[in-house]
């Protein structure tokens, strides 16, 4: 993702932070999570390097992968928007799902993947999710779902909306069950994604400074008079907010799911 | 292309204004010249019944929204007090305050105990503003679940009334967590082992309506639209002018038909002769008929059949195509 950004004429071992603009060494920013180590900045993953920093070592096994979305509404320029999105990221839609193992704890994960038209949500993504949820539900495993999402996919209409309470409805199922679900807010986590099952995780973390809101930023400050905090709709201003339960750095993620995980299993075993 | 529904209806304004005028003259006419206006009168009913016919015999997507917003249609506390009797409005989300957005309460509907919710518009300025223009807050959703559970707790089935352009989105509403409220909202419809009906009847805005909107059964009528996003915003994003809204509404496909060819609501409640806001009577009995057979179908089925009915239905939503899997 951050390959564009390359400092120039450096052949490629080194990389410029979006944050602070430094020009960092690959490896070292790599070894480092593509965190920046001056300024802090959790550069966005994709789906493969969140599965590889998160789960035990080739745990990761996808499911659904021959799920694809269908341009139901003819929609202005959709069936483009797919075809170049598949191409630019090798897989098929904005969330990949599957199992895998935390620290030998079996769980049933879905990952978000900002890459692929902004992470947004539409028939695929909500079949992915609640097919992850109803897995948890059905084994009674945790599920573990990383969100990175603008919201709802606008091209596919109110199929698109209905995924909010479809996604949803699956929560219930894992709550029923006694299956725990954890949502992890990534760099952004926004509008129909956080206002479903997002919101409605048993625990939910967040890596720094990601955005978390409901609506667009300038949205919201035209719709009152009300001054707007400085971090306003970062996962530090929900934090503050009450909606979610820790910001956890990237380099404490897997240590901390992995705690909740066998605590919340505990239960039940 | 008009952009609000007064522009678009304005030959029928210029019309209603004559016919009133003809009226009027009819009046204080003369016992000779009574004929003649009367026949006046009736040559502008016939041309405004015609104007009527070939205007709302033909509504795109775009007029749909329109009329949708019509600021004449009747809102949910007009169906609310004409359906039900005893309605005692009750208010608060007993955690930060009251959301005038989002109005219900203990009500009989055909003499049977129910639980009532519905998003409410304002009709003058005052008003609008008072009712935050249907626009939510938090407090509105956790009041909405409140009463969800109450009406769980004493086995009381769940009519709500959708009609909001969008939640709120402002500063406040984030903070108190306007994302978690409808997310919370939606789950406790799920997890109701009473019946609901959830009618859609007018603005039926992403977010914020299907917020009380996971019900059992979903009715819409037909001049209503249902979106994932306000044309305006979609045509902002695709065009970056929202001047195209009516491009965008149909490249949504918003209306009530197009939501039922797609199995997202159950049912499309016709609307009287040249929309529901020229006649609150006969659009108030038809949703009043059809919540009492919806009602009537859900009555049979046991608190675990409904929860598996709401499930099985809202989970069919979608289009996916799925190939074998490759390994
Ligand atoms: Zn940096």
């Amino acid at each position: 993702m951050l390959g564009k950004k390359k400092a120039t004429g450096l052949d490629g071992s080194f990389v410029q932070c979006l944050g602070c603009k430094k020009t960092l060494f690959r490896r070292e920013f790599e070894e480092n999570l593509f965190v920046c180590q001056m300024c802090g900045h959790h550069h966005r993953l994709s789906w493969r390097q969140r599965a590889e920093i998160t789960f035990d070592e080739g745990s990761f096994s996808e499911a659904d992968a021959g799920l694809r979305s269908v341009d139901t509404l003819e929609f202005p320029e959709y069936r483009e928007k797919l075809e170049s999105a598949i191409a630019k990221t090798g897989i098929n839609d904005s969330v990949v799902s599957g199992r895998a193992t935390l620290d030998g704890v079996p769980v049933s994960t879905a990952i978000a993947d900002f890459s692929f038209m902004g992470g947004s949500m539409g028939s695929v993504a909500g079949e992915k999710i609640t097919r992850t949820l109803e897995r948890a539900a059905t084994d009674r495993i945790p599920a573990i779902v990383f969100c990175a999402s603008g919201g709802a996919r606008m091209q596919e209409g109110l199929l698109s909306l209905m995924q909010m309470a479809k996604t949803t409805a699956a929560v219930a199922k894992c709550r029923e069950a006694g299956a725990p679900y954890i949502a992890v807010f990534t760099d952004p986590t926004m509008a129909g994604v956080l206002a479903s099952y997002a919101s409605v995780a048993d625990v939910i973390l967040a890596e720094p400074k990601s955005l978390v809101g409901f609506a667009g930023a300038r949205v919201a400050a035209q719709a009152q008079v009300m001054k707007v905090p400085d971090d306003f709709q970062k996962a530090e201003f929900a934090l503050r907010s009450g909606m979610i339960d820790k910001v956890v750095e990237r380099r404490a993620m897997r240590s901390t799911l992995s705690s909740l995980v066998r605590v919340l299993i505990g239960g039940s075993r | 292309m008009a952009k609000s529904w007064k522009e678009w209806e304005k030959p029928l304004l210029e019309i209603d204004e004559a016919l009133e005028k003809a009226r009027e003259i009819a009046k204080k006419c003369s016992p000779t010249e009574q004929v003649a206006a009367e026949e006046r009168i009736a040559y502008f009913e016939q041309r405004r019944d015609n104007i009527i016919r070939v205007m709302y015999s033909r509504l795109g997507p775009w007029e749909k929204v329109l009329v949708a917003r019509a600021e004449t249609r009747p809102y949910a506390l007009d169906y609310i007090t004409t359906l039900f009797t005893d309605f005692v409005e009750l208010g608060g989300d007993r955690r930060f305050g009251d959301d005038h957005a989002i109005v219900g309460g203990t009500a009989m509907f055909q003499g049977k105990p129910v639980i009532v919710v519905g998003q409410q518009k304002g009709r003058n300025i005052q008003d609008r503003q008072y009712r935050n223009f249907a626009m939510a807050k938090p407090e509105g959703y956790r009041k909405a679940i409140r009463l969800f559970e109450m009406a769980d707790r004493f086995r009381l089935p769940i009519v709500s009334f959708v009609d909001t352009p969008a939640a709120d989105p402002g500063v406040e509403s984030e903070s108190r967590g306007i994302s978690e409220a409808i997310a919370a909202s939606i789950l406790k419809m799920f997890e109701l082992n009473v019946p609901s009906v959830a009618v859609i009847i007018g603005e039926g805005g992403s977010g914020g309506a299907i917020g009380i909107a996971a019900a059992n059964k979903v009715l819409m009528l037909e001049h209503s639209v249902y979106s994932v996003i306000p044309p305006e915003g979609c045509a902002a994003i695709l065009w970056r002018q929202p001047a195209e809204g009516a491009k965008a509404a149909a490249a949504l496909q918003l209306t009530a038909q197009s939501a039922l060819d797609r199995g997202l609501i159950d049912e499309v409640l016709p609307e009287p002769f040249g929309g529901a806001h020229r006649d609150w009577e006969t659009v108030t009995k038809t949703v009043g008929n059809a919540i009492e057979a919806s009602l009537h179908t859900l009555d049979s089925l046991s608190p675990a059949d409904l929860r598996e009915q709401r499930y099985a239905k809202f989970r069919a939503m979608g289009r996916v195509a799925e190939a074998a899997p490759s390994a």
